[in-house]
Parts: structure tokens; C-alpha cells; sequence
């Protein structure tokens, strides 16, 4: 292995003297945690909402504000027929539309079952749901006021309390931005070294190299050596600013996860190299990257979980180093623990990591013939 | 045993590419400290036959022997005791002169003193000094060629390849790097060398012509000229090459 050192040297400085990489291998963490962190919320609020009163008395409007409280709905506006709350939603100026029909106060009165009609534009499944929720919630809340009062009671007969562990406010930041950590090493990591290794081709110098004793371990360890540093920086800027910017917690064991995100980072460069002995051209190793990079953001578990995807992709997800990378990253930062409940991952990780480079050494041998 | 005298030595060298013969039975021997020129078209063979010198590609039949090493049962070790230098520039042209010399010393396995005392030699021997701070992406062509002399000379190499070292390469600056071949072959380099320009042919001690993957004459540039009764090296070689492909075509 004498001869890591000078191949190290060189990648170093070839890395240091190409700014614009640089800067955008630093610059991709921020700009992409500020966006998802702040652009990306799961929980779907202030749903534009029109409303058709037809019985414009002092219930009804009772019910307005209780729909309004819940925060989920926001209205835009009222109307006075069907066809024009109709013509909201259709346009998509209102994502819901909540009708009171004119026999609502005299049922609620009577003690028939009163209807409240939503309507919601279920073409976006995300925030329909949330706004179904919140209308099913308001029914009931008002249910047990009524059943209560009638009853004469004024304690509830049964009671769910719900305890959410590990991320208690449900903040969506804490979820997104250690997943983040993982995508964007992913990102930029398997993209860098997918080049790293056609560029010498297409610049000639790769013949030059193979004709001296370097041997295939040393220039691939030498060629990812440098981007580990990189890695780690990028893995630092997201925790940091997560932390602060963001006030996701970091509970567990740092010196732990910096230890597992070196493995993790080793794979993804790994699986460059492997990207960069398929491919002839630079152009070709980018689009490569990008076939690998898209299962990892979908089927890893970052944005989408996947006890929700159906088997087969379940185990394709099993195949990615980010699934495993995940849990470990959410275990340590929110949850706290450690290698008792990690273990698997970590060792599914490194074997990835070494199964990874043993393929790049032997698939690059055969493109030198 | 090996006569240390004779630097490479090929029996019955040939290379398949499936149904393709690329080079076919070669017998050569070259000396040590021999300016060797192989010569030949595009496609005849001999970028083939550097590549099995190199290690680089297995011989499909026959042996090849270069610098006391068999290239089928040591291709590693071949690397090195061979410098190599192709047409295309094959430095980084985003390191300096330095980094690029400092790079390749250490590849070479060259560490501390005396990889800086070898740089410190082949840098005035090329005539590098000025130039050390410099990317090697803004030297001129000339300038490039002599670093990548540099890079291919750090460990000494006994046997030196050079692969149409002179394409892009202003008429000065080719008279100087052929003056600088001719003094490593006098200090007991062999060189082997592939060119177009006929000039250049003429400056080897012998030279190869190749044609279809075999050698279809060999000696110096004068006993091939007289060989055809041809005036000029340029005339035997165009005789020759269209002798040999009006016998393969018949």
C-alpha cells in the first residue's frame, strides 16, 4: 500500500484546486436542508376552503368557526350556490368546501342526524386526508358535547392517551433533516466519485496510470480517500445547522454515529467507483448516478415509509446502504440508541461497504483489456 | 539465461482479438541502449505489440521477454522496469510541473531523499527548473512532451516506450527531445519508439516496419532504403507496405 499516499496527495489536490465542485459539495447541504427544512412539512394546514351556508343561523355559523379552529381550514370565501362552490374546487382556488344545508339547525334541534357535507379535491391524497380528518374530528368533538350534555355526564367513558416517544411536538424537521444527512451524502458522494474514475479515462490519463505498478486497490482507496474528509464536513454542516437552525435534537452517541457515517460514506463512494467502471464517459457516469440516486430518496424511507410499499420493494429498499443508514441516523439523533439496538444495521452497512470496493477492484481489471 | 545485452526478445509473438489477428508471429530481439523504431499504418499492429511490452494486454501465443522479464508471467513486475509515454498527453493538466513529477516519483515507489534527488536530476536533465510552479495545462506542446519524459524516466527505467512521443510538437522542440533520446540511449536506455514522420525513422538506429499485424522489414533506416532499391526510407516503406497487401489480397 506504499503508493496510497501519492495517489491520495494528488486527488487531494486536485479536489482543493477544483472550487466549483468544492463549493458545490458544500454548498448542496445548506441549500438543500434550508429547503426541505423549511419548505417541506408533512402535516397540511390552512387548507383554502370555500363554504356554502344555505341556513345562515347562529349554529351554523357555530360550526364555521369550530372547522376554522381546527387550524386545518382556511376560508377564502362564502358562496351561495353548488355550481359555484363547485367551480372553486374545480379551479383549485379552494382545496375543500364545507355545505350546510338548510335543514342542518332544525335536525340538530329535532335530534335526527344533522349533515355536514365536506367536500374535499382528493387529487392531492396528502392534503385531503388531513383535511377528512379534521372534519371527522370536529364532528365528533361536537358528538360528545351533545351525547354528554344529554346524558348528563360530564366525564368521557373512554379515553385513548396517545404518547408520541422520540419526537414529541410531532415536528416534521426532526423526521426530514437526519434523513437528509444521509440523502445528501448519497447525492453528492456517489455522484463525485462516479466521475472520478472516467475522467481520467477521457483525459488520458488513465493510460498513463496503468502502465505504472499502482495497483487497483491503491488508486481506488486513493481515489475516494479524500472524499470521506468531504463527506464528514457535509455531514457535520447538516447536523449543525439542523441543530440550530431547525432545533432537531441530537440525543444519542455522536462519536457512535460519526463512526457508522464513516462506513456509510465508504459505500456510497464505493458504489461511485462501481458506477465509474460501467460507464465510458462522464456524461453517461452522471446519468448513472442519478438512476441509483432516485430509488435511494424513494424507496429508502427518507420522505415515503416503507412499511407502507408493498414487498417487493420493501426488499429492494433492503438492497440500498441509505434504508440501513437511516435507521441508524434517526436511532442515534432522536431516539438515543445505540449499538445493542443498531448492531445489524451497522454490520449490514460495512458489508456493503466492502462488497462494494471488492466489485469496483475486480470490474475495473477487465476495462483495461 | 537472459543475454543481458539484449533488452527485449519476442518468439513467435502473437495476439488474437477473437477472429482477428492483430499481430502475428513476431521474432525481434533489440539491444540494450537501441534506438528502435516501429513503424507502420494505423491498424498494422504495433500499438498491439507496445501493449504486450507494457504488460498491458497477455500475449494470445509465443513469448515475449523485456528487460529480463517475461511479460505472460509477470505483468506487474514489468511495470516497473518500463517508462511509457503516449502521444496524448496523459499528466494532470490541473497539477503544476512539480506535483506532476512529485506524483509519479512516488507511484514509481521513489520516497523522501531520494525521490527528491532523482526529481532534482531529471528536472535539470530536461531542463525543468523554470517551469516547476506551472500547471502542466498551459504548457505548450513541446513542454508537456518533456514533462512527460520527466514522469516516464523517475525510476530509471532500463526500457523506455514511446508512442508517437513527437505528434503536436513544433520542429525545434522535436530536433531537442530526439538529442535527449539519443543521450539516454548512449547511457544504456533502450528506447522504443513508434512515429509517422519519416525523418524521425531516420534518426533510429533500426528500425521495424509492420503491416497487418507482422514485421515486413527490419533494420537500420539505411539497409531498408537499399533493401527495395528505393531512394528514400519514405519510398521503400510505401513499396513495401503495397507488396505485402497485393500477397494478402492474392
Amino acid at each position: 500500500m506504499k503508493r496510497f499516499g501519492p495517489m491520495f496527495r494528488k486527488e487531494f489536490i486536485q479536489m482543493r484546486r477544483d472550487r466549483l465542485t468544492l463549493g458545490i459539495m458544500v454548498g448542496i447541504p445548506v441549500i438543500q436542508l434550508l429547503l426541505f427544512g423549511f419548505a417541506i412539512q408533512t402535516d397540511v394546514r390552512h387548507i383554502p376552503t370555500v363554504v356554502l351556508d344555505e341556513s345562515r343561523t347562529p349554529t351554523s355559523r357555530d360550526v364555521i368557526a369550530a372547522f376554522q379552529n381546527t387550524g386545518n381550514f382556511r376560508i377564502v370565501t362564502h358562496v351561495d350556490g353548488r355550481a359555484t362552490l363547485d367551480a372553486w374546487i374545480a379551479r383549485g382556488d379552494a382545496q375543500a368546501g364545507i355545505v350546510i344545508p338548510q335543514d342542518f339547525p332544525r335536525d340538530l334541534a329535532r335530534g335526527t342526524t344533522a349533515t355536514i357535507q365536506v367536500i374535499v379535491d382528493a387529487s392531492d391524497p396528502l392534503s385531503s386526508q388531513a383535511a377528512l380528518a379534521a372534519a371527522a374530528g370536529v364532528a365528533q368533538v361536537r358528538n360528545l358535547a351533545i351525547l354528554s350534555a344529554a346524558a348528563h355526564r360530564n366525564t368521557l367513558p373512554l379515553e385513548t392517551r396517545v404518547r408520541p416517544r422520540y419526537n414529541p411536538g410531532l415536528r416534521s424537521p426532526n423526521y426530514i433533516v437526519p434523513g437528509l444527512v444521509g440523502v445528501i451524502l448519497t447525492i453528492t458522494l456517489v455522484l463525485v466519485t462516479a466521475m472520478a474514475i472516467v475522467r481520467e479515462r477521457e483525459r488520458g490519463t488513465l493510460e498513463q496510470l496503468i502502465v505504472t505498478p499502482i495497483t487497483k486497490t491503491e488508486l481506488m482507496l486513493g481515489k475516494i480517500a479524500p472524499y470521506v474528509g468531504v463527506g464528514l464536513v457535509q455531514m457535520t454542516t447538516v447536523l449543525l445547522l439542523g441543530r440550530f437552525v431547525f432545533d432537531v435534537p441530537l440525543t444519542g452517541n455522536v462519536v457512535l454515529l460519526y463512526g457508522v457515517a464513516f462506513v456509510f460514506i465508504v459505500a456510497s463512494l464505493a458504489l461511485g467507483l462501481f458506477v465509474s467502471t460501467l460507464v465510458r464517459t462522464q456524461q453517461q457516469a452522471m446519468q448513472a448516478s442519478f438512476f441509483f440516486v432516485l430509488p435511494n430518496i424513494l424507496l429508502s424511507g427518507f420522505m415515503f415509509p416503507r412499511q407502507a410499499m408493498p414487498a417487493f420493494f420493501q426488499w429492494i429498499g433492503a438492497f440500498l446502504p441509505l434504508t440501513h443508514f437511516l435507521k441508524v441516523l434517526r436511532g442515534i439523533l432522536l431516539k438515543g440508541v445505540g449499538v445493542t439496538e443498531l448492531w445489524q444495521e451497522m454490520a449490514i452497512l460495512l458489508l456493503f461497504a466492502t462488497v462494494l470496493i471488492a466489485l469496483s477492484v475486480r470490474r475495473f481489471q477487465k476495462t483495461l483489456d | 539465461m537472459i543475454d543481458s545485452a539484449i533488452t527485449v526478445e519476442t518468439r513467435h509473438l502473437t495476439r488474437r482479438f477473437g477472429p482477428i489477428v492483430a499481430v502475428r508471429d513476431l521474432n525481434l530481439t533489440i539491444a540494450q541502449g537501441e534506438v528502435f523504431g516501429l513503424l507502420g499504418p494505423n491498424g498494422s499492429g504495433k500499438t498491439t505489440t507496445i501493449r504486450m511490452f507494457c504488460g498491458l494486454l497477455a500475449p494470445s501465443e509465443g513469448t515475449a521477454i523485456v528487460a529480463g522479464v517475461d511479460v505472460r508471467e509477470s505483468p506487474d513486475l514489468i511495470k516497473e522496469r518500463i517508462g511509457y509515454m503516449s502521444q496524448r498527453f496523459g499528466l494532470y493538466e490541473d497539477l503544476t510541473v512539480a506535483e506532476n513529477m512529485d506524483f509519479f516519483a512516488g507511484i514509481y515507489g521513489l520516497e523522501g531523499p531520494s525521490r527528491r534527488g532523482r526529481i532534482a536530476e531529471v528536472v535539470s536533465f530536461l531542463g525543468l527548473n523554470r517551469r516547476l510552479n506551472q500547471l502542466a495545462g498551459t504548457l505548450s506542446g513541446g513542454w508537456k512532451q518533456r514533462l512527460g519524459l520527466a514522469c516516464a524516466l523517475m525510476h530509471r527505467p532500463p526500457v523506455l516506450f514511446l508512442d508517437e512521443p513527437t505528434a503536436g510538437v513544433d520542429p525545434a522542440a522535436r530536433r531537442g527531445f530526439w538529442s535527449t533520446i539519443r543521450t539516454l540511449a548512449s547511457q544504456g536506455t533502450t528506447v522504443i519508439v513508434t512515429t509517422h514522420y519519416m525523418d524521425e525513422a531516420g534518426r533510429c538506429h533500426r528500425v521495424g516496419l509492420m503491416s497487418q499485424g507482422h514485421l515486413i522489414a527490419l533494420g537500420t533506416p539505411d539497409e531498408v532504403a537499399t533493401q527495395v532499391g528505393g531512394k528514400s526510407l519514405e519510398d521503400a516503406f510505401i513499396i513495401l507496405q503495397e507488396r505485402d497487401e497485393q500477397e494478402q489480397d492474392a
